[in-house]
């Protein structure tokens, strides 16, 4: 995208709670943003690292059972629980990764698997601290400068902020010589070692950035429902995050940010008119990576390349 | 002295049910080299189609066949429908077998309904045996042995017959197997097939023990994970041992540590990924 796009866009994301006549509408598209960050930094990992995981919701459990457990219990502010709740799913992250890391592919993704089961067994079953079934709810939305974020629209630009400092943050990323080795890794990693990179290490700072921005996303989430329970970890949530990485394109920026529109939308409309949600994303996942497997956005340029191409 | 006993027993039976689920998992991924992830749903869904043909007034043996032959179909019917049409891309597979997962949990949901299902163990084998002065029931001493017997047929099958050596040989190396003549597509279908219905048969067998409940294919899959990951992918030895490793874990672990036994159940899976990738009998490292 060139430099005008990007300034259309964020113009459309600045007046979009005035285009949008409505609370539930405002409220859609934070929650759209909510998941575009959780795609985006799930991106890092499947897009370019290479390698796929399917236990993302598990740092958006962990930052936000840290979050409001904090919060409600011990009564700590807003802004040292965000601090700790970041600061100790990147830890926990970092200590997946030592783990996880030993596989690659297939290996990989089952390990990732297993633990998004083990922290959804914990919010499950540790129910004298995570509150079992019931989850913790009370948890309340910041003020900031006065203003309560309670209200969709001032939430909705707060949650626009912090996407947006996630974007750039991810861009700096993986533009720079860091996110040049990380895509290095994934198509070659023998050449890579044999060039004097430490494979492991990249793939390691790689999966715990991954934990950092999805804590983001966690800390975000929690704030938008003031709520949390075992079902906001489970492996369907995990998958519903993949399903947005590669229905928009995996290894792209903007990708995961449309993928993460695109499901947050069927899933409300869908919402309205089955109460089948899981279904229709089995079908989804299913025909996205039969028919589509690049994304939306490599389908779609496919498909316009097709219909120029001369005859 | 009761309480190990009897809890020993709790734990071969759970033990031989895991068998029955891990052994195909195993085997698909030895042969494929694809985690199936529907693997859990089969599971439910065999027992789910077991709960109807009993509630139809049917016997238990026949809710086991009939569990075997509606999931070993549907596992065909998947295998050639959607996972040949994405042959050699196993990332796509395996994300593919994720969404027949959410189909088949959610549309279970729809059908069965979401309160538990209790089953019935059949008539012959309800009740308990004296050993000891101590009373087991007869059912979990049944699953142990049906689940032997599974054990052994597949043994059988792999060491024994033409079929079996063809697999053995896949497994270890496809791609001189294919340049010897071995028809690797019939392979796959049959042995897909055969774990979905395994899966089946071992949902209707658990079912007593476990009931039948919407969720239990999110509770079994990552178990079965975690026995083939401790056990060796694509070993049905490993399969075998991590199945009773687990049970007994799983089971010991419930009785004396209830909070936590769902996490004490990981650990081993975390120990062996430290200290040995490749799974205590596994030959492939994936």
């Amino acid at each position: 995208m060139n430099r005008i796009s990007y300034i259309a866009v964020l113009v459309i994301l600045l007046v979009l709670p005035f285009m949008l006549g409505g609370t539930y509408y405002t409220n859609l598209a934070s929650q759209i943003l909510i998941a575009a960050i959780f795609a985006m930094s799930l991106n890092l990992l499947v897009g370019y690292a290479g390698l796929t995981s399917l236990g993302h919701a598990g740092y958006l459990g962990l930052a936000a059972y840290i979050s409001s457990w904090l919060t409600v219990k011990l009564g700590w502010s807003h802004a040292s629980t965000a601090a700790l709740a970041i600061i100790g799913t990147t830890v926990i992250a970092g200590i997946f990764g030592l783990i996880a890391l030993r596989a690659t592919g297939i290996s990989f993704l089952m390990i990732t698997l297993a633990f998004g089961q083990i922290l959804w067994g914990l919010a499950y079953r540790w129910a004298s601290v995570t509150g079992g079934d019931n989850g913790i709810s009370g948890i309340t939305r910041p003020r900031f400068f006065g203003l309560d974020l309670g209200e969709a629209s001032y939430f909705y630009y707060f949650t626009l902020l912090i996407f947006l400092l996630v974007w750039i943050a991810i861009a700096i990323l993986v533009r720079s010589p860091f996110g040049a080795t990380i895509r290095g890794t994934k198509d070659q990693p023998r050449r890579m070692s044999a060039l004097g990179f430490n494979v492991w290490l990249i793939r390691w700072i790689t999966f715990t950035a991954c934990g950092f921005f999805g804590s983001i996303g966690g800390i975000m989430y929690v704030y938008y429902h003031q709520f949390i329970s075992p079902h906001s970890l489970s492996l369907a949530n995990s998958a519903e995050m993949l399903l947005m990485v590669i229905a928009g394109g995996a290894g792209t920026l903007a990708g995961p940010v449309i993928g993460a529109a695109l499901v947050m939308l069927l899933k409300n409309v869908a919402s309205q008119y089955v109460d089948h949600w899981v279904t229709l994303l089995g079908l989804v996942f299913i025909f996205i990576v039969m028919f589509i497997p690049g994304g939306i956005v490599a389908g779609f340029m496919r498909f316009k390349n097709a219909i120029n191409a001369p005859k | 002295m009761s309480f190990w006993l009897i809890q020993s027993l709790n734990s071969l039976a759970l033990g031989g049910v895991l068998f029955t689920l891990a052994a195909g998992f195993s085997l698909i991924f030895g042969l494929m080299r694809i985690a199936n992830l529907s693997h859990g749903a089969y599971f439910m869904l065999g027992a789910y189609v077991g709960l109807s043909v009993i509630e139809a007034g049917y016997s238990f043996p026949m809710a086991i066949f009939a569990a075997a032959v509606a999931i070993g179909v549907l596992g065909c019917i998947v295998e050639w429908l959607i996972l040949r049409r994405l042959a050699g891309n196993s990332l796509s597979q395996v994300l593919a077998t994720l969404g027949v997962a959410f189909v088949i949990a959610d549309c279970s949901l729809w059908f069965w309904g979401g309160d538990p299902r209790p089953v019935a163990a059949p008539s012959f084998l309800s009740g308990g045996v004296q050993v000891f002065g101590q009373t087991f029931p007869l059912y979990r001493i049944a699953l142990v042995i049906f689940s032997i017997f599974i054990a052994l047929g597949l043994w059988l099958l792999l060491e024994k017959t033409k079929l079996g050596v063809m697999i053995r040989a896949s497994v270890d190396d496809r791609q001189m197997a294919q340049g010897i003549g071995v028809p690797a597509t019939k392979l796959f279908s049959i042995v897909f097939c055969l774990g979905a219905a395994l899966a089946g048969v071992g949902g209707i067998a658990a079912a007593p023990i476990l009931s039948v409940y919407p969720g239990l294919d999110a509770d079994m899959l990552p178990i079965a994970l975690v026995v083939v990951i401790l056990g060796g992918l694509g070993s049905l030895m490993g399969a075998f041992i991590g199945s009773f490793l687990i049970g007994f874990i799983y089971s010991f672990g419930q009785a004396l540590f209830p909070d936590l036994a769902y996490i004490i159940l990981f650990l081993p899976m975390l120990i062996i990924l430290a200290v040995r990738p490749r799974g205590l009998f596994g030959r492939i490292t994936a």
